[in-house]
Formats: C-alpha cells, sequence, structure tokens
C-alpha cells in the first residue's frame, strides 16, 4: 500500500491558516480575544539574604559544574498523597527511572541540602523582607505561617519537596489601564541547578539549592502578551524597590500559565528575561488553539475513539536500507526499531502546533523526557523531508498493514526504553483526542516550548512535620511596614511628571534607581529630566561598554554630582567621569579630573581666542559659511570648556 | 462518645471554632483585620498554641489565622478527608524464598499524624508493600504487625516477644526474618535478639529508614529491599541490621548485631560497625561479604530462643567530677547490674572508689565499657584501673556500652551467680567481644583523613 497524494508541508501550511495562526506583530486585542487569550504569572526572585533558608550556608555563591568535591546519588520515588492517590507527575517521574546526581561543593553544601539533616529554623532575615514585599503587594498577611512540602519528583530537590510557605493571600498590583490580582505571595527554598539531563542520568549541583526565594503569584488576569510582560516587570521592579533582593543572571525567574478559550492551563517553566514572555505566551495560546483544532478533525473522523490503540512491529535493520544517520546510529548502539501505526493519524502529525513545529513534535519531545531517549528519537510518515526511503517507507506500511488514512511512526532507542516509549506514544495520541495535556513546558528563545513535565496538582502539598509554625505579631508586622519605598505605580507618574524619557523607566526600576535620582533632584536641585536621562543613558551606556568595579555602588553618582555643584563645575562633565568613576570607584573625583587632563579655567580666558580664531579661519576655510566657522571654533574650544561654562552658551558667544 | 469536631483546638482558639460555629473539615472564610481568608479549616497539633486556626487555602497550602484578628466566621461546606493508604496483599511466586516482615513501628513504617503534625507510626507493612512492589521480585512476604511502638519505647517486654515470634517463624519453615524497626535504639534490639535468638539456621535482619516513607526521597523502599535481598537469598544467619552504607542509593550494610552503632542523629547512612569492619555490602542483586568468617545458613531449625531479662540494669556514662551518690542511689533502688561507660582505657575518678566498694558488698554486678566506643577496655595500664579491678568491676574488653548494658540484663535475667554471669558476659555470642581489632576497620569506614577525603571525591558517598 503507498500513500502518493498526501502533501505533509501543504498540510501544515494549511493546518496553520485554519488556526488562524498570525505572527504576534500582527496580532490585535482582536486576535487574542478571539482565541481567548489568558495568563497568569509565577513570579520567582530570590532575597538577599546572608545564609540561605533553612540553614547557615552562605547565599549566592555559584561555582562551575564542572567544580565540586563530592556526588551523591539518589532515586525519587511517588508517595501516596494524603488522600491515597499519586499525583501524575510522580508517577511520570517515576517512569522516567532516572538516576540522580548531586554534585556537592562543600563550601555551600552541609547536611541539610543532601537532605541528611531536618531544617533549622527558619531564617528570619529572609521572612522579614518577604513580609515587606506581601505588604507592598496589598496581601492579607497570614496569622501563622506553616511550612509546607510541595512535591517535586525530577530531582531538582534532593528531599523530594520544596519547603514553602505562604505569607500573603490576596493582593493586587496597579498597571497602567487595570489592576492586576494576585492570589498569594510565598517564601520558599530554591532549587538545585541542573547540569544535564542524558538518557537515564540526570545531574545537578546544589550551590543554588536552598537560597531564599519569593514566588509572587496573579490571577490568570491578562490578556494579550503584552500585559503579561507588564505585570511581570511590575512584580520584579516592586521586589527591586525594597533594595533586599539579589539581581544578576537566575536570580529572578517567572512560570507563565497560558491558556485559550477551551484549552488547558499550560505551564512555561523558567523563563529568566520578561522580554521573552510576549513571544511564549502568544506561540503558546496558538499552540493550544491548533489542538483544539486538531481534535476537533480527529473526533470528527473518529467520534468513539474509546478503542483507539497503536500497533507496533519491530523492524530488522538489515531488511531495509536506512541511511538516515540517526537510526544508522541506532543500529551501530545496538538498538531496537520498532514501526507504529497510528490508526486515522494522516494529517495529524504534520498538523501545526507552532511556528516550525508540528503534532510529531510533541511525541518526539515526550519520548525524550518520559523514556529517555535522547533526540532524534523518531522519525515519521509526514516528515517534511523523508527520512526513510519512500520504498523503505511502503514496506513498512506493509509490515504493519496500515490503512491509508494511517500515520506511522519509526522510534528508536535502548531495549529497556521501548515498552515506555510505545506508551508514551500512544498516550499522547490518546490525549489529541481529550484536548491540550496538562503539562509544564520548557522555552526557547526562539519564543517556542518542549515539553518539560506533566503539571503537578495541588496533591502533592503536605505539611512539613520538621518544622513548627511561626506567629506574625500585628506589631512586627506594623514595624517592618513603617518604611517601605514608595509604590512603583507613584514612581512611574513620577518619572513621568519629571519629564524624563519613558524608555529609560525599564532600566531605572530594575536597578531600582529611584531613590537615587529623587535624592538629586531633591538635595541638589538638579533638573530632574538630566538626572533620570543620566542615569537611563549614560550610566546604562557604560555599564554595557566599560568593567565595573568592585566597590562601585550608585550613590557615588549622588556624590559626584554633589562634588561639581560644590566646585561650581558645570554636570556635563559627569558624562567624561562616569566611566573612569565606574572602573575605579575608589579614585577621588581630583584625580579623574587630572586624569581626563580637565583644568579649571575662567570663563573669559575660554571666550577670549574667539577673535584669533575667527582670523585663523579665515585663512584655512574652504568655504565662506558662518555655521561652519561657529562649529569650527567650537571644535577648538569644547575640550577647554568642558566642565568651566555650558556649551550652549559658548555656542551663543561664538554665533555672535 | 461522639465525633470531635474541633481536632486538637483547646482554649481560646476552641473558643472563637464554637462561637461561630465552623467545625475543623469545614470550608470557611474568615473575616480577619489582615483580610478575608477562605479555605478549609484543618486540624490543630495538640502542642502548638490556642492563639491560631489552621487552614488550608485553594492553592494546597495551609496558613494559620491569628484569632485575635478574626472579626467574623462563617462555614460554607464541609468535607471530612479521610487518610487511608490501601494495604495490598502481596503476590506469591513458587520459587522464591519466603520472608517474613515483622513491624515493630518507627520510621520505616510512619506516616503524618495531623494530631501532633509529628510523624506516627502507622504503614503497616501491607501498606509499605503497596508502596514497594518491587519487593515481589525479590521474595515472598508475609507480614505481621506485632507492636507500634518508636523506637524509644522498645524495652525488653518487646525484645522477649520479638525473639519468641523469631522461633516460631524460624519453625514454621521462613526462609529468613525481616523486622522493621524505628532507628534509634536498632542496635540496643539487635543485641537483644543476638543473645537471645541463638544458634538461627537463617538470617534475621533489622532495618529502619531515616527519612520517613512518605516522603520521595526514602531510604524506606531501598532498605526494604536490602533487607529482604539479605533475608531470602543470603547466606549470613546472624542477627544483622541492614541500613545505608553511603548516604546515596547504592548499597547497603550488613552489620553484626552487637557491634553496630546509630553515629548521626539523621544521616541516612548513621548506623556504623565499630571495632571492626561491617560483615557485608548488599544490593538488589545479592550479599557480598567483606568478613570471611560468619554463620552460614542451614536447612535445619535447630534455633535456642533465650527470652531472659533482668530490667534492674543500669548504665553509667562517666563523666569528670561525677559523685559517688550516683552509683548509691542505684544501689539503694535495688539495681542488680551496672555498665559503666569509662574514660579512655576504662576510667573513673577516685572519689567514686567507696560507692564501688558499697556496691561490689551489695553484690551488684560491675562492668567497665569505654566512651571511646573504639578500642578494648584495660585496666593493667594505670593503677586507677587496677584499684577499680581489685574493687570488683570487671573489664568487658571491646563490648559497646549499649550491648554490655543489654548482656548484662540478658545474663542477670537467668542467673545471679557471680561466677556464671561473669562467664555469660565475657563469653562472646557473636562478636560483642573480639579477639581482635582490624586496623583498617576505623579508618576505612569512618572518613576524615585525607585519603577517604580522596576517596569521597572519587566515588560516590
Amino acid at each position: 500500500m503507498t500513500q502518493t497524494d498526501f502533501d505533509p508541508a501543504a498540510n501544515y501550511e494549511q493546518t496553520k491558516r485554519e488556526a488562524g495562526y498570525v505572527p504576534r506583530k500582527e496580532a490585535t486585542q482582536e486576535t487574542y480575544d478571539r482565541i481567548g487569550f489568558m495568563s497568569g504569572l509565577e513570579v520567582h526572585q530570590q532575597l538577599l539574604t546572608k545564609e540561605k533558608l533553612f540553614c547557615h550556608c552562605p547565599g549566592g555563591i555559584y561555582n562551575e559544574d564542572h567544580i565540586f568535591d563530592a556526588e551523591v546519588i539518589r532515586h525519587m520515588r511517588p508517595t501516596l498523597s494524603e488522600l491515597g492517590e499519586y499525583d501524575g507527575t510522580a508517577l511520570m517521574e517515576f517512569k522516567t527511572r532516572k538516576n540522580i546526581i548531586y554534585r556537592v561543593k562543600n563550601e555551600t553544601t552541609c547536611t541539610y541540602e543532601v537532605d541528611d539533616t531536618p531544617p533549622f529554623p527558619v531564617n528570619r532575615e529572609a521572612l522579614d523582607i518577604s513580609i515587606r514585599i506581601s505588604l507592598l503587594s496589598k496581601l492579607n498577611i497570614v496569622g501563622e505561617v506553616h511550612i509546607t512540602r510541595k512535591q517535586y519528583l525530577d530531582g531538582s530537590i534532593p528531599t523530594g519537596f520544596q519547603r514553602t510557605a505562604i505569607i500573603g493571600v490576596e493582593g493586587e498590583i496597579p498597571l497602567k489601564h487595570k489592576k492586576v490580582r494576585l492570589i498569594q505571595l510565598s517564601l520558599e527554598e530554591d532549587s538545585c541547578r541542573e547540569i544535564s539531563d542524558v538518557g537515564h542520568w540526570r545531574i545537578y549541583k546544589t550551590d543554588r539549592l536552598g537560597m531564599p526565594l519569593i514566588e509572587t503569584v496573579t490571577y490568570p488576569d491578562m490578556v494579550n502578551p503584552d500585559e503579561v510582560k507588564e505585570a511581570c516587570d511590575y512584580i520584579r521592579f516592586l521586589a527591586r524597590s525594597t533594595g533586599n533582593v539579589r539581581t544578576g543572571i537566575g536570580s529572578g525567574r517567572q512560570d507563565v500559565n497560558v491558556s485559550c478559550r477551551g484549552g488547558t492551563r499550560v505551564e512555561i517553566k523558567g523563563v529568566s528575561h520578561t522580554r521573552w514572555i510576549p513571544e511564549l505566551t502568544h506561540n503558546e495560546c496558538f499552540r493550544q488553539w491548533s489542538l483544539l483544532l486538531l481534535r476537533e478533525k480527529l473526533l470528527k473522523a473518529m467520534p468513539d475513539f474509546s478503542g483507539w490503540k497503536i500497533h507496533h512491529e519491530a523492524l530488522h535493520f538489515h531488511s531495509f536500507k536506512f541511511t538516515h544517520p540517526p537510526i544508522v546510529q541506532a543500529k551501530k548502539a545496538k538498538d531496537r526499531l520498532i514501526a507504529v501505526n497510528l490508526p486515522g493519524f494522516q494529517g495529524a502529525l504534520s498538523h501545526f502546533t507552532q511556528p516550525g513545529k508540528m503534532f510529531a513534535d510533541e511525541i518526539s519531545d515526550r519520548l525524550k523526557v518520559i523514556a529517555c531517549i535522547e533526540k532524534p528519537n523518531m522519525t515519521h510518515s509526514e516528515a517534511f523531508e523523508a527520512e526513510i526511503s519512500r520504498q523503505d517507507f511502503d514496506k513498512i506500511r506493509e509490515i504493519l498493514g496500515a490503512a491509508p488514512e494511517d500515520a506511522q511512526i519509526v522510534v528508536w532507542g535502548p531495549a529497556e526504553d521501548i515498552p515506555t516509549a510505545l506508551e508514551t506514544i500512544e498516550e499522547r495520541c490518546l490525549m489529541a483526542f481529550r484536548g491540550i495535556p496538562n503539562e509544564t513546558r520548557k522555552s526557547f528563545i526562539d519564543g517556542t516550548t518542549i515539553f518539560e513535565r506533566v503539571l503537578p496538582g495541588a496533591d502533592r502539598m503536605y505539611p512539613d512535620t520538621d518544622s513548627p509554625p511561626i506567629p506574625l505579631e500585628d506589631q512586627h508586622i506594623s514595624r517592618l511596614g513603617e518604611d517601605l519605598p514608595d509604590e512603583v505605580i507613584d514612581r512611574y507618574h513620577q518619572f513621568r511628571k519629571w519629564d524624563i524619557p519613558e524608555d529609560t523607566y525599564t532600566y531605572l526600576f530594575r536597578n531600582n534607581l529611584y531613590p537615587e535620582i529623587k535624592r538629586i533632584v531633591e538635595e541638589l536641585g538638579v533638573k530632574p529630566s538630566f538626572a533620570g536621562t543620566f542615569f537611563g543613558h549614560r550610566l546604562k551606556f557604560v555599564e554595557g561598554h566599560y568593567t565595573r568595579g568592585r566597590e562601585f555602588h550608585y550613590g557615588l553618582i549622588y556624590d559626584l554630582f554633589r562634588f561639581l555643584l560644590d566646585r561650581e563645575l558645570d554636570l556635563a562633565l559627569t558624562r567624561k567621569m562616569l566611566p573612569l568613576l565606574y572602573e575605579h570607584p575608589k579614585m577621588d573625583f581630583e584625580s579623574i579630573l587630572t586624569s581626563l587632563k580637565f583644568k579649571k579655567i575662567p570663563k573669559q580666558d575660554i571666550v577670549s581666542p574667539i577673535p584669533f580664531l575667527r582670523t585663523k579661519y579665515a585663512q584655512i576655510r574652504y568655504r565662506d559659511d558662518r555655521e561652519a566657522e561657529g562649529r569650527w571654533i567650537m571644535g577648538q574650544l569644547h575640550t577647554m570648556a568642558l566642565g568651566n561654562m555650558a556649551l550652549a552658551e559658548l555656542g551663543k558667544i561664538v554665533k555672535q | 462518645m461522639s465525633e470531635d469536631f474541633f481536632q486538637g483546638y483547646k482554649g481560646d482558639a476552641l473558643e472563637i471554632l464554637k462561637k461561630f460555629s465552623v467545625r475543623v473539615w469545614g470550608q470557611a472564610s474568615i473575616n480577619t483585620t489582615r483580610g478575608v481568608f477562605r479555605g478549609t479549616i484543618l486540624p490543630r497539633s495538640e502542642n502548638d498554641d490556642d492563639q491560631h486556626i489552621v487552614m488550608k487555602i485553594p492553592t494546597g497550602y495551609n496558613v494559620g489565622i491569628d484569632i485575635r484578628t478574626v472579626t467574623d466566621m462563617q462555614e460554607t461546606g464541609y468535607k471530612k478527608a479521610v487518610y487511608k493508604i490501601p494495604e495490598k496483599e502481596f503476590p506469591y511466586s513458587p520459587g522464591r524464598p519466603n520472608v517474613k516482615l515483622i513491624g515493630t513501628g518507627g520510621t520505616i513504617a510512619s506516616r503524618l499524624d495531623y494530631r501532633t503534625g509529628a510523624v506516627i507510626p502507622a504503614f503497616s507493612p501491607g501498606e509499605l508493600y503497596g508502596a514497594v512492589p518491587e519487593l515481589a521480585d525479590i521474595c515472598n512476604l508475609t507480614t505481621e504487625k506485632i507492636f507500634a511502638v518508636f523506637s524509644e519505647n522498645m524495652g525488653p517486654e518487646q525484645y522477649k516477644k520479638l525473639a519468641v515470634v523469631i522461633g516460631q517463624e524460624i519453625e514454621k519453615g521462613a526462609d529468613g526474618i525481616v523486622i522493621g524497626h524505628g532507628t534509634d535504639t536498632l542496635h540496643h534490639t539487635a543485641a537483644a535478639l543476638t543473645f537471645m535468638v541463638q544458634n538461627a539456621p537463617v538470617p534475621i535482619v533489622l532495618v529502619g529508614s531515616q527519612r520517613s516513607s512518605d516522603r520521595p526521597s526514602s531510604d524506606a523502599a531501598l532498605n526494604l529491599m536490602h533487607a529482604c535481598t539479605a533475608a531470602g537469598h543470603g547466606d549470613i544467619a546472624e542477627v544483622m541490621v541492614c541500613m545505608f552504607g553511603p548516604t546515596s542509593d547504592e548499597y547497603g550494610f550488613l552489620h553484626r548485631g552487637t557491634r553496630v552503632r546509630k553515629m548521626h542523629s539523621s544521616y541516612r547512612s548513621t548506623f556504623r560497625t565499630l571495632g571492626d569492619t561491617p560483615l557485608a555490602t548488599v544490593t538488589r542483586k545479592g550479599v557480598k561479604p567483606i568478613k570471611p568468617l560468619y554463620n552460614h545458613r542451614r536447612k535445619d531449625r535447630n534455633v535456642s530462643i533465650l527470652p531472659y531479662f533482668e530490667e534492674k540494669v543500669a548504665i553509667i556514662y562517666y563523666y569528670p567530677n561525677m559523685q559517688p551518690d550516683m552509683i548509691d542511689s542505684l544501689v539503694e533502688n535495688g539495681y542488680r547490674g551496672i555498665v559503666i561507660a569509662g574514660t579512655g582505657l576504662g576510667h573513673v575518678n577516685k572519689p567514686l572508689y567507696p560507692a564501688i566498694v558499697r556496691a561490689a558488698e551489695k553484690g551488684v554486678h560491675m562492668y567497665m565499657t569505654v566512651q571511646t566506643l573504639w578500642g578494648y577496655v584495660h585496666m593493667f595500664v594505670y593503677d586507677t584501673g587496677r584499684d577499680l579491678m581489685a574493687k570488683g568491676i570487671i573489664p568487658a574488653e571491646n563490648m559497646l556500652p549499649e550491648a554490655a548494658y543489654i548482656k548484662l540484663g540478658w545474663a542477670l535475667g537467668q542467673t545471679d551467680d557471680p561466677q556464671e554471669v561473669r562467664r555469660l558476659m565475657l563469653t562472646p555470642v557473636n562478636d560483642e567481644i573480639t579477639p581482635r581489632e582490624p586496623y583498617n576497620g576505623y579508618l576505612v569506614y569512618q572518613g576524615g583523613v585525607p585519603e577517604v577525603e580522596e576517596f569521597i571525591r572519587k566515588f560516590h558517598k
């Protein structure tokens, strides 16, 4: 039996059109309303504390992957929940039979991290910071903090659960045009960092494990991708406004929950930049919308799918002329090669899901994660570029006894992983009849995502029997609330009132520069737009182009302004001085001026050579042009004038 | 008795629940000066204060509400949770060894108690099997829970009953015995069973866990698999403790019941053989002996059960400036035997001498062991030691203090004759006293020396 007229590429384009997919740039609110875009956030932020949350190891010390003192190997087993049921993720993780290795560095790891000692009392510094951020987020602070165990069976935490506690519930944050409701804020321990995950071996390092982290969870109030980013930025800026959170790579990460109308909450995990959010949420919403379309088609063709199942046959490498390199490699590795028939699935495998991805990719992703077979782990009858020759595929269809409306997958991998692989293929196909699987997905910079894990349910929460509850007294909470920073939204409005250009705001909030600008404006009387632009443009440029001296901090910029004003020097000098100050923060301002070859020159000495320069220009000029003359003279005097008089003033004099 | 609607609540918190007529397991909305909280009211741990109400919010987390902030409360629903874990009957496969698992309680068989918020012994071995189906690939397991107590509550009554039950199971034809036990006093029980169950033809394996089985990272499952392998397939027919070798999920150690001791309050690999090397390593593939000499498995059923114990025995941990009344008070209270854990080679200070003489005159049996745990009592080296022997204290060689305590109780349970007690004490049943100490026992299995650090760096700890 042969398939002659099916064109997977055309099918892909057609299903993409049917789903109404448009690139994000062309999408409007109407686009999102049409597919029922809905999104919520879980924003994680590390707190700036000396020690970790439940032990006395130092926080914020990281090591390279290959530097470690010891390795510990563990396995995670699902445990029955309080209600006598296994959690979905738990079963999946158990199916994967992963050996989990922890690389341990003595400096950052004690017996607590490797789960060989119960927790020490919770870090009070972290608790207080999380209460302050909760207050800023208008959350209702709990009367007593209860440490809860939240199960994670991927091994990212050696105990198999994360110790976490709710600090506040039901709050809100104001965005420019709406309010977003918050479900809760919790204080929790950070997880291990993954080094690698290949086959049945997953390696983690424990340096980050146990660092205090807060998680702010919003309701799914966001109705378009840009709003999700705006809300996320707001939550991050709010945390940063306290000055008590960690900054830098990995210190803030978010999980983004997305669904479309009729879809399922899917969690995109560990997005480390808010600027990636719009593309990711856009694509995820359309992925779900496309999968719903696929479901509709499958149900139309097979309304009763209860008896639907795959059929498979083992293939002998030598009976075919395979040239596809991964299959050749599989033969060398003595892997098994299995052909699988998917009844009635023609057109499903090449169905559009995300830009550059089709339904078959959903299966391949799961084979990697659940059956632990590294990619490429399969090929199929609807690949754009045939990876198995026409003749061979015809033969495979014959072996399988396939009907024309069927689709086929050829999968390879170690013999012991094949049963799980077959289960995984059947399971994912059956899910296509039901809708969108509950899952967490891993993000890529190009805005696409792949399957990561089955989304865990609320079944995975247990009280932590190792920790007593911690009462929070009214008195303590009000003391923590006494010196809270201004709200980010108020700061935003103040920036606007100050005429500071909007393109600087992200940078200013990210680095919590509002207090510095305010101090310079209010105490030194500097024009706000100048101060704001200086931080938002000049400082940002310098940060991007020079090496930061270890002792540099933003407070030095106030000192710089103050120095120039005291010396009655022009503030334009700040631009020149900043790079040196940034690289050598211990250098005094006088020395910076000296190394810039700056001399204090009275105004009359600067302007006095103008008549001479006019005469000189007349001798060397190519053309008779007053403007050009002015520019040339300014160029001659610029260096001398900088810092001694405003250049605008000099320009005026030259023009006269 | 009517149902307890306010499990664990007392005092002010109980009053407020009653006032607003809100029950435990009720879904409630609580208005407070800090805002509104919604969720299910949970039982409160009895030892916690009476100023807070515990609630499970819809996201699954628990929070406490300060009752002084409560302005109003309403029950909007009620749904009681039932924490029942299904027991599964163990499948029988002909050809696999028959192993009896005896449950006593402890962490290997425990789950959460909402009353105290702590872990209670409650998993029946059958439930445990439900969670560790791999056991069926190792043996045919039958289970019996003979008591459910924390390890620290194990005592002579339990030792004697265990010995009798083990004797019965051996007679009935078990190929091996596994005893699930809390870890705190696992080594006391192991010593007791060594003395009470002698000449056993099959392995008797005590096993526990350091991380409770309600945790994904629990060592319970692997320990149980190792114990069943040792009991069903191993050739070593002795009373042994089976626990993690390293903290990694790699292999277990089998320790002789008389030479083993819990050495860390929380580590997985807390059990160490002292004064010797462990008997063997065990994985799911089988038992690999480290020591060449041991009692081999036999076909016969000739076991001696000697369930004796005199409870009036004490152990004294000597410290500088210990006063003689410490010993006098024991004697006055009718104690028949005292094991002293002395300093160094087996010493106590001079002010105790008169009390020791008084005890000896009353016929109290006194044995000296060492606090150092490693090494022998050597009472001839210094005058102090000779003085003490002259006053009636008998050196117990390299018997561990806990093993000596158990053995003295067992010996005095049979006789009060000093010569006979002395014979029983100093004739080893199974290496509680060894003629020699291997030089590498201390080095290899304790860690800490640079060479061992190097080893640890290269291999899984």
